[in-house]
């Protein structure tokens, strides 16, 4: 995720890489890392103790100072196999916003494709 | 491509939703507009669902139960094609550039078994947990790919070069992608969305290091995409 802030609100933590902040650390499905003293603060939590704990990447670009938190880098691509919510335009209802949890209690084949 | 599926396995509680992996939104669009989709055909142009599903290159879908439980990570995926659809020809126009003769040639030696991919979706489908295809947690988690140190800043170079080009500053977007596709040189998508961005034929350019037709070569055609292993 884009790093606006040192200090990344828990809600949009959450939205955008599924991680959820619990009083026993940063948690996703079944999966908790804890995170050191003083690392959650009034609703947000600090992006460096969070990239230092789940080996999310900080990288930054020179010209601009923009930084980009990565994914957590704990050894798979999925840590859970729990869905992560998906919220995209969908094309076919004139970009209408689409949550793919909308679609539980139906089977759901999410499919990658791409016009190139 | 996956309306015909879509429309005999929704009856029975399957949804398809297809997501266009495209910085550009117009390509899709027109593509999209001429299916005339009932499913939800949503567009991804940071190409989140890398991250957060495990995509490397497209077509790559995953299974996702009725409680949003993930029972196959990503794998190539392809819906048969029905017996009694016309088969494209192979002629190519002689104004063909060179380069494109060279990439269909080699795009014609790749393999994705779509009938033995269909089925399994089918029987998934009928039998869901029963079905041989659902796989164990452990499994799942076990297929999904490798996720370390280099393939999570593959992913946040990616996204930080698609910030800058979606806000006006197009020009610094490709040392963050040329590190992305260093660090990840697996996943085709950052690389083949880079390519088309310089070069609509995916070829050369002074942007990149490599182009689809090094980069299929170097690897086989025929392991562009891994077996599937059902």
């Amino acid at each position: 995720m884009i790093l606006t802030t040192q200090e990344i609100e828990l809600t949009a933590l959450a939205a955008r890489t599924g991680w959820a902040i619990k009083p026993e650390g940063a948690c996703r499905g079944e999966v908790c890392v804890p995170l050191p003293a003083g690392a959650v603060n009034h609703g947000s939590v600090n992006a460096r103790a969070l990239s230092d704990r789940l080996g999310m990447p900080i990288v930054r670009d020179a010209a601009t100072g923009i930084e980009c938190m990565g994914p957590a880098a704990l050894g798979r691509a999925l840590n859970s196999t729990e869905a992560a919510e998906l919220v995209l335009p969908d094309l076919a209802k004139d970009g209408r916003e689409f949550r793919l949890s909308s679609l539980r209690g139906q089977k759901v084949l999410l499919v990658a494709w791409a016009s190139w | 491509m996956w309306q015909a599926l879509r429309s005999e396995l929704h009856p029975k509680g399957l949804e398809i939703v297809t997501v266009a992996l495209d910085v550009d939104p117009e390509a899709p669009r027109q593509w999209i507009e001429r299916a005339h989709p009932e499913h939800p055909s949503l567009l991804d142009s940071a190409h989140l669902v890398d991250e957060l599903f495990g995509m490397v290159n497209v077509p790559n879908a995953v299974w996702i139960d009725e409680e949003g439980i993930i029972v196959r990570p990503a794998e190539p995926a392809a819906p048969s094609r029905p017996a009694d659809e016309p088969r494209r020809s192979r002629e190519l126009p002689p104004d063909t550039p060179e380069y494109l003769r060279e990439v269909m040639a080699e795009a014609r030696k790749i393999r994705l078994d779509s009938g033995a991919y269909t089925a399994a979706l089918r029987d998934w489908v009928d039998n869901g947990a029963e079905s041989r295809f659902a796989l164990s947690p452990d499994e799942v988690i076990r297929r999904s790919g490798v996720r370390g140190s280099a393939e999570a800043t593959a992913a946040a170079e990616f996204e930080l070069g698609h910030y800058l080009w979606q806000h006006g500053r197009q020009e610094l977007a490709p040392p963050h992608w040329r590190e992305a596709h260093r660090l990840q040189p697996q996943n085709w998508t950052y690389k083949r969305q880079a390519w088309v961005l310089a070069n609509p034929l995916q070829g050369p350019t002074d942007l990149y290091d490599s182009d689809w037709l090094t980069d299929t070569r170097k690897v086989g055609a025929e392991n562009y995409y891994p077996p599937l292993e059902l």
